[in-house]
């Protein structure tokens, strides 16, 4: 029988993006009901301060004005849940209410709720309600934030410790680096940065009197996840009396896991109101009040002998949680974070102290790639400070660490599950030829003697991927407390088609796309014939969500695995139309047949209708081809692979250029190459921004200085180079595809590459490191001060 | 995101626009809007009432009177970059132009908007004053010429009074091709200037001009009398651009301070003028 067209593996357009890209998506804002209201928040001008007063009269005169409510009204609801609580967090994790009550902790913070008739009338009304503050100082540095005499946040967090954590060997660790040969340290800054996505946050509520059940459209990675915790922790009413809904969701990066105030004074306001409210964030709103990313202070050591070997790490890390505990915060710098500081590496000694600080700021939690992006810029920095330190080259010091072929399924040390594959030196080599490496090294000499400063950065990556495994991520200490299984349902209809409805959530992903080639491939159906449903709480079996690139390796799979249940009871029912047994039943490419006569073979559409008109099923088997699967993953994957940067820095200015980015990523099998490469192009973007651009910055008084576009630059397409990717392929044993994941990958390795080519560029001036972002002026001091030690030196 | 309230008003002629700023005299004259109406969105600017001049003819459009380039206000950055008219006689003010914003920016925005706004981080205002502009401005009362040197005041402040409308930006033209140059840091979020520097070489000697670093647009007056009399070559060059401006007249934030703004001053000003050479 001639194969039908295979889709897996191939490059083909997403079926989503004609809809998006023609603006006939429907995003939040798009949404609007009978009678629907409108919501703005009034938010404190001050980092730290004590809310003496609230006066809502005039703010209540103004015309269209319906209501408005502050944080004393609403307590009758309980607090956002911390939801996944870190091992490690003392019982102090104070997490936001619906609006601020009698303090606020961060610019921004919500102190009162003006709902109106309109959008801009409720806007105005926010400048009529007049809020006395009595403002306190303010911290915003998470190691400052512990020393003695900083403002204390919290009451119940003395020193503004929330979390106090460690992983590896502590006496092993301090031993390694008590006898090592050569010992380097340094103090590495992970900048605050602010994921932006295109659609801001928001959500639209409904309350039905009559039964007492909300629906709630909101931007959500997780909307299963948002209605247990809304339910079970804020209201205190049954799960089943909340409907949650993500229509299109504009990019999330993390931001939009998380469970918001927002959600819950929409849907208090809402049942209060007996009207629907919308509420749906400003770009300012968003970055000053929904979540950040990154933001830690380390102090690391490496150490090794001067033939290239690694023999030991401590680090110590002040993670920045910002004002409140968010919903994860507790997993992303220690689980996340910690497990996997040694990398590519195998470091026979490590330690990982990390303390989750309080301050005045933003709350941090998950933002693409999510504690592993500070994991790898740490180890792979510290590879090249090491590298400098005993003279040898960054490539050839990485080639003398890696953990080897033979020694996958590699255990750490550091309480990670163990890396299910892995071959890390192919990567490397197809990196440095594709970038030309010797060839680039005399063009850099070249190039010094003209005066010019080229730099050339390597990042070799590890990663953790399908965060899921539940007997692993949900155990009491290892940093969350929920297993993270995926679902999926797949139905095959009376006239053959085929719906799946999945867990995920995608949000810019391109699910739709790959899990119906899958299923095509599977069922050997057409791709046309196959739909994907996702978003409502109502239609999907309860799933995670979607982040920590896991849709493909732990929703694919379920989808993968519900496919396997249709095709086994499709060969029992066709066993049946066709008068065999069962076990002698072969189903290839979209056809039943008994083993050896394929030309008397019965089609999915023929055993789905005979499965639905159930006039004539074999006994015992029940009507419908409809198999769900809760699929819960032995380990996670990890990909790898090795980023290569080339800058060239203006001396003058200071002024970074990237001129070259190559990439070679393992991210297993592939299913559609075109959407791998598109992960992996945002990705990189988002690896160069931190490098080179973006920077959630906070005064010392609380003031987020980085507080809009005109400020926080999220680099255009103007600002990147054309990347040159390839791959090499080594297909996880974890799942039946061999797939792991492809979401973060980019992010993950490239801000190191690109810090690492930096200074490489600058080690004319003896520069050996440099904090992010590498801005112009950063670039040009650090020039300045070199010249000015080396003549007073001379 | 949201502005206050406001009414709206589009004028058809010059008369009608003088008229209507005469009956709302706190309103805001609309152009391109690529500033003013994000400045409305963030509440920084709340005016009652704004006028549409977008589609006066009598502002619009590009001519050559005698040895005078007559840009009317309301005519589009695209538009100007375009013109074949203004490649020929100064096709260094397209380069200029092309280094604004985007191209969806350049449709829209409009020389007059960007120069009666007055941002101190715009990139024209530099331009206009080493091309030696004179800017026409129109009151209820009659119509004055400005020259360029006295156009800009202070931060969104210039010459423009109450009532009045600038209308058209007169560009002198050199017998050829008019020499100029223009460098610009961008900012890496907005593209606005951190520091811009323009230099033209006139019938006078060097002109040259700052924006983007302090609170409006300068001469470079240092740099043109260190130049004055000099024949311009690398050396010369080099020379005179040392320590142009002191830092303390200079603004400053947490990505770019005063200092190194001062020092970008020195380093444009040079390259600008090495095109010229």
């Amino acid at each position: 029988m001639a194969d039908v067209t295979k889709m897996v593996g191939k490059a083909i357009k997403r079926r989503e993006d004609p809809k998006l890209i023609q603006g006939r998506g429907t995003f939040i804002d798009d949404i609007k009901l009978p009678g629907m209201l409108h919501a703005a928040v009034v938010r404190s001008p001050y980092a730290h301060a004590k809310i003496k007063r609230i006066d809502v009269s005039r703010a209540l005169a103004h015309p269209g004005v319906v209501a408005v409510f502050t944080g004393e009204d609403m307590m009758d609801i309980n607090p956002m849940p911390a939801a996944w609580q870190a091992g490690g967090v003392k019982s102090n994790a104070v997490t936001p209410r619906a609006l601020a009550v009698g303090k606020v902790t961060h610019v921004g913070d919500g102190v009162a709720l003006v709902v109106a008739e309109d959008r801009y009338t409720a806007r105005d009304a926010v400048e009529l309600v007049e809020v006395e503050y009595e403002p306190l100082p303010a911290v915003v540095d998470a190691r400052k934030a512990t020393e003695p005499g900083a403002p204390l946040i919290h009451e119940a967090a003395p020193n503004n410790i929330c979390m106090e954590w460690e992983c590896g060997s502590k006496e092993k660790a301090d031993a390694a680096i008590a006898s090592a040969e050569v010992v380097v340290k340094e103090e590495i800054i992970n900048q605050r940065l602010i994921p932006t996505p295109m659609e801001t946050r928001g959500c639209v509520a409904r309350y039905d009197a009559a039964t007492g059940e909300f629906t709630l459209w909101m931007t959500s990675q997780a909307p299963h996840v948002h209605r247990l915790l809304l339910t079970a922790f804020v209201f205190g009413i049954p799960e089943t009396k909340l409907r949650c809904i993500a229509p299109n969701v504009g990019g999330g990066f993390g931001q939009k896991i998380f469970c918001y105030a927002d959600y819950a004074f929409t849907m208090w306001a809402a049942r209060r109101l007996g009207r629907p409210v919308k509420y749906v964030e400003e770009r300012s709103e968003n970055y000053k009040a929904s979540t950040h990313g990154r933001d830690h202070v380390t102090e690391v050591e490496i150490a090794g002998t001067r033939d290239g070997k690694v023999t030991g790490l401590r680090v110590k890390t002040w993670a920045n949680l910002g004002g409140y505990f968010s919903t994860i915060a507790g997993g992303i710098p220690t689980t996340l974070y910690g497990r996997i500081i040694t990398g590519v590496y195998k470091i026979p000694a490590a330690h990982v102290k990390v303390w989750g600080v309080y301050t005045n700021t933003a709350m941090v939690d998950a933002y693409r790639g999510a504690g592993r992006p500070e994991a790898s810029y740490l180890i792979e920095r510290m590879m090249d400070r090491f590298a400098a330190e005993i003279g040898m080259d960054p490539a050839e010091v990485r080639r003398r660490n890696f953990i080897q072929p033979q020694d996958f399924p590699y255990d750490n040390g550091l309480g990670m599950l163990p890396y299910d594959s892995g071959n890390y030196e192919p990567a490397l080599n197809k990196a440095l030829q594709m970038v030309g490496y010797e060839n680039f090294r005399k063009e850099q000499a070249e190039a010094r003697k003209q005066g010019r400063y080229l730099g050339l950065g390597i990042s070799s990556y590890v990663e953790i991927c399908g965060v899921a495994p539940s007997a692993w991520i949900g155990a009491v200490g290892q940093g969350w407390g929920a297993g993270l299984f995926e679902s999926a349902n797949v139905r095959v209809h009376l006239t053959g088609k085929v719906v799946v409805t999945t867990g995920s959530l995608p949000h810019g992903q391109g699910v739709e796309t790959t899990f119906a080639q899958i299923v095509a491939d599977e069922l050997g159906v057409p791709y046309e014939d196959v739909t994907i449903e996702w978003g409502d709480t109502l239609a999907a079996p309860f799933g995670y969500g979607t982040y920590g690139s896991r849709s493909l390796a732990v929703g694919g799979t379920a989808v993968h695995k519900s496919v396997q249940k249709i095709k086994e009871k499709a060969k029992i029912i066709a066993a049946h139309m066709l008068e065999a047994a069962p076990e002698d039943m072969v189903f290839e490419n979209g056809k039943a047949y008994v083993k050896g006569s394929p030309d008397k073979a019965k089609t999915l559409a023929e055993i789905a209708l005979q499965a639905s008109l159930a006039y004539s099923l074999p006994p015992g088997v029940e009507p419908f081809l409809d198999e769900t699967t809760y699929y819960d993953p032995p380990n996670c994957t990890f990909p790898f692979g090795t980023h290569i940067a080339i800058v060239e820095v203006d001396a003058e200015t200071g002024k970074v250029e990237l001129r070259r980015y190559v990439a070679v990523d393992d991210v297993g099998n592939i299913i559609n190459p075109l959407i791998v490469e598109g992960q992996l192009h945002g990705g990189i973007a988002q690896g160069v921004a931190q490098a080179l651009y973006e920077h959630g910055y906070y005064d010392e008084d609380g003031e987020l200085r980085s507080s809009n576009l005109l400020e926080y630059a999220v680099p255009t397409a103007a600002m990147l180079p054309r990347y040159e990717l390839d791959h090499t392929v080594t297909p996880s044993p974890v799942n039946p595809m061999g797939v792991k994941g492809a979401g973060e990958a980019g992010t993950i390795a490239s801000a190191q590459a690109v810090m690492n080519a930096v200074i490489d560029a600058l080690s004319p001036f003896g520069i050996k490191h440099l904090q992010m972002p590498a801005t112009p002026e950063r670039v040009w001091r650090a020039i300045q001060n070199s010249r000015q030690m080396r003549q007073a030196a001379d | 995101m949201y502005t206050a309230p406001f009414t709206y008003h589009r004028a058809q002629s010059l008369s009608e626009a003088l008229q209507m700023l005469q009956q709302n005299p706190e309103a805001k004259l609309l152009a391109g809007g690529h500033s003013l109406i994000p400045a409305m969105k963030l509440r920084l600017a709340t005016p009652p009432a704004l006028i549409d001049i977008s589609r006066v003819p009598e502002l619009r459009g590009i001519r050559r009177e005698g040895n005078t380039l007559v840009i009317g206000a309301a005519t589009t950055y695209y538009e100007i970059e375009s013109s074949e008219l203004v490649r020929q006689s100064i096709p260094a003010l397209p380069e200029a132009i092309e280094q604004i914003g985007d191209p969806m920016v350049r449709n829209k925005g409009t020389i007059g908007g960007s120069l009666a706004h007055a941002d101190p981080a715009a990139d024209l205002p530099a331009v206009v004053l080493v091309l030696d502009a004179k800017l026409k401005i129109q009151g209820p009362g009659g119509a004055r010429l400005v020259d360029v040197d006295s156009f800009f005041q202070g931060m969104f402040t210039t010459a423009v009074g109450p009532g009045e409308i600038l209308t058209e930006v007169h560009v002198p033209l050199p017998q050829g091709v008019a020499r100029m140059a223009y460098e610009k840091f961008p900012h890496p979020a907005s593209r606005y200037a951190v520091v811009g520097v323009a230099v033209a070489i006139g019938p006078n000697g060097v002109r040259a001009a700052l924006t983007g670093a302090g609170d409006h647009a300068v001469r470079l007056s240092k740099l043109e009398q260190a130049l004055s009399g000099q024949p311009l070559n690398a050396q010369s060059i080099e020379a005179a651009c040392q320590n142009l401006v002191d830092a303390g007249e200079l603004m400053g934030d947490h990505n770019f301070s005063a200092e190194y703004r001062a020092h970008l001053v020195d380093v444009l000003a040079k390259r600008a003028l090495l095109r010229l050479v």
